[in-house]
């Protein structure tokens, strides 16, 4: 039986001492991996997670290969000491799952019809997992796909809203998601009013389900604009260093 | 050999959106319509509860199977549910046997979510000794005939089997655990049922057969429970849907669903 752990106090304040519509701490970081075509990294809360881009480059196997457009491969992976009880190291059912749900998150801002015939691969690694990686996974993502020239209509940005102790939280952390009464995932291409990944697990009423889609619009704003200044970042440092040659 | 790949001819895809402007769909229902739904319970005397479900000309079946464990660790004082569907060729020739795909363990997991955050079984009463023996609930789903929206076929069929299966009761004497012949309904405490939508261009219709999934852009399926509380929610496919058109999607589908779940057999326990 799942004790009642008490995740709101009477100030408002979540079990980490922020507010309901407060972020965790969040820090992207592009082009950290160097084989990659394009990476990016990011830690939002606990999660720290590796994101690494390969391609356009030719498929294998070769049947696979779609003579319109480029095909689109993601692996979402958990390290075995990600979590507290090690996990196997075989891909579970979870694990499908999301790789399935982020690339069909991330296929809708991808210029494919543009690489016929070749296969982007996304690689992602959890590294240190807190609740909310595959959210945290498709932000990176679409930093790496960006940080790799793929053509794109909009960055991907996600996060999860959740009800903890009956009200509506942002970006939920291990505890909240595990002890609360619902989690939703959501991902968008902010700019376009897009949604491309929405999953929920939990109650809500349709009006908590309005609330949530709310919430999670308002903080997909925020971490839109992080991803935006981490790609910036590199691409100034690199015109620096390109003005020194 | 020939290959089968999952594309339709651009003129069907024409026709399609074609008649959508119109309102039209090519079996002749209206955007909103579901299919005809009938289902069949008690269908296996082997197991413990089933279900035939056919869904226009998509068939699934569902059987339930009681297995005595030990409870997981994380969770001593309740009993386990655990979903498996499988695509298997029988019910189209895109479908292999092997180890299962994408396509099976989403199905699997989100029936699984909607049965599991509605509550509908009610797990803590299926503990037979604290901490060391409880009910496993299997349930199993076979497609049969794919016709589209395996999904809500699968989860009125797992529903309507868990509504209707028996488990067997038990007597304990020391550290004996007797199973006996008698058998009693599971302890139910909800019902779950899914709808699925999908987006064709700019059109979204309820419940598509296999042509349109193929048409279609992106699928949204959302899971209810008896009071219309949304207990599930899982989109797939490669396009995306507006903020307003999930919203309103959330109220088209409660109220498809508060018609279906009127078809739902009674549960036993009631």
């Amino acid at each position: 039986m799942k004790s009642k752990l008490k995740l709101i106090d009477e100030s408002g304040r979540r079990i980490d001492g922020r507010l309901l519509d407060e972020l965790r701490p969040l820090r992207f970081e592009v082009g950290i991996l160097k084989n990659a075509d394009g990476s990016a990294y990011i830690e939002q809360g606990g999660n720290k997670i590796a994101v690494a881009v390969y391609g356009p480059r030719e498929v294998h196997p070769r049947h696979q290969a779609r003579p319109d457009r480029a095909l689109l491969r993601t692996k979402y992976r958990m390290a075995t000491f990600s979590v507290k009880d090690r996990k196997s190291p075989t891909p579970g059912r979870r694990e499908i799952e999301i790789s399935k749900v982020i690339r069909e998150a991330l296929e809708p801002a991808l210029l494919l019809e543009k690489f016929p015939r070749t296969a982007i691969d996304v690689f992602i690694e959890v590294l240190q997992a807190d609740g909310g990686t595959r959210c945290a996974s498709i932000s990176a993502a679409a930093l790496a796909l960006a940080d790799a020239g793929i053509p794109m209509r909009d960055l991907v940005t996600a996060v999860a809203v959740g009800k903890v102790d009956g009200r509506i939280v942002l970006d939920l952390n291990h505890l909240e998601d595990q002890y609360g009464e619902g989690d939703m995932p959501v991902a968008m291409m902010p700019s376009l009013n897009a949604i491309t990944l929405l999953q929920c697990d939990g109650t809500f009423t349709l009006e908590e389900f309005k609330e949530a889609l709310e919430l999670a619009k308002k903080g997909i704003g925020v971490i839109y604009e992080k991803q935006r200044e981490a790609l910036r970042s590199k691409y100034l440092d690199a015109l620096k260093t390109y003005r020194v040659i | 050999m020939s290959r089968i790949e999952h594309v339709i001819p651009l003129i069907k895809q024409k026709t399609i959106r074609a008649l959508l402007e119109k309102g039209e769909r090519l079996d002749g229902r209206k955007p909103m319509d579901f299919r005809d739904v009938e289902i069949n319970v008690g269908v296996i005397d082997s197991a413990e509860g089933s279900a035939i479900v056919n869904l226009g000309n998509t068939m699934v079946i569902a059987g339930v199977k009681l297995g005595m464990a030990s409870p997981f660790p994380d969770s001593p004082n309740s009993g386990a549910l655990i979903v498996n569907a499988e695509l298997i060729p029988l019910a189209s020739p895109l479908f292999e046997y092997g180890p299962p795909k994408e396509e099976d363990i989403e199905i699997s997991r989100v029936v699984d979510r909607g049965i599991r955050s509605s509550k509908l079984i009610d797990l803590e009463k299926l503990v037979i000794v604290t901490g060391r023996k409880v009910w496993f609930v299997y349930v199993d789903l076979y497609a049969l005939n794919h016709d589209g929206n395996l999904l809500d076929a699968c989860m009125l069929a797992a529903v309507s089997a868990l509504l209707t299966a028996r488990k067997p009761k038990t007597r304990i004497e020391g550290d004996h655990i007797e199973i006996l012949d008698e058998k009693e309904p599971i302890p139910i405490g909800n019902t779950a049922i899914s709808i699925t939508f999908a987006k064709i261009g700019e059109y979204v219709v309820v419940d598509p057969t296999y042509e349109e999934e193929l048409a279609m852009d992106a699928r949204l399926t959302i899971c209810y429970d008896k009071e219309g509380r949304i207990v599930a929610i899982q989109k797939g496919g490669s396009g995306y849907f507006t903020s307003e058109e999930v919203i309103d999607l959330g109220k088209k589908g409660l109220e498809i669903s508060r018609k279906l779940i009127s078809k739902l057999p009674t549960p036993l326990s009631e």
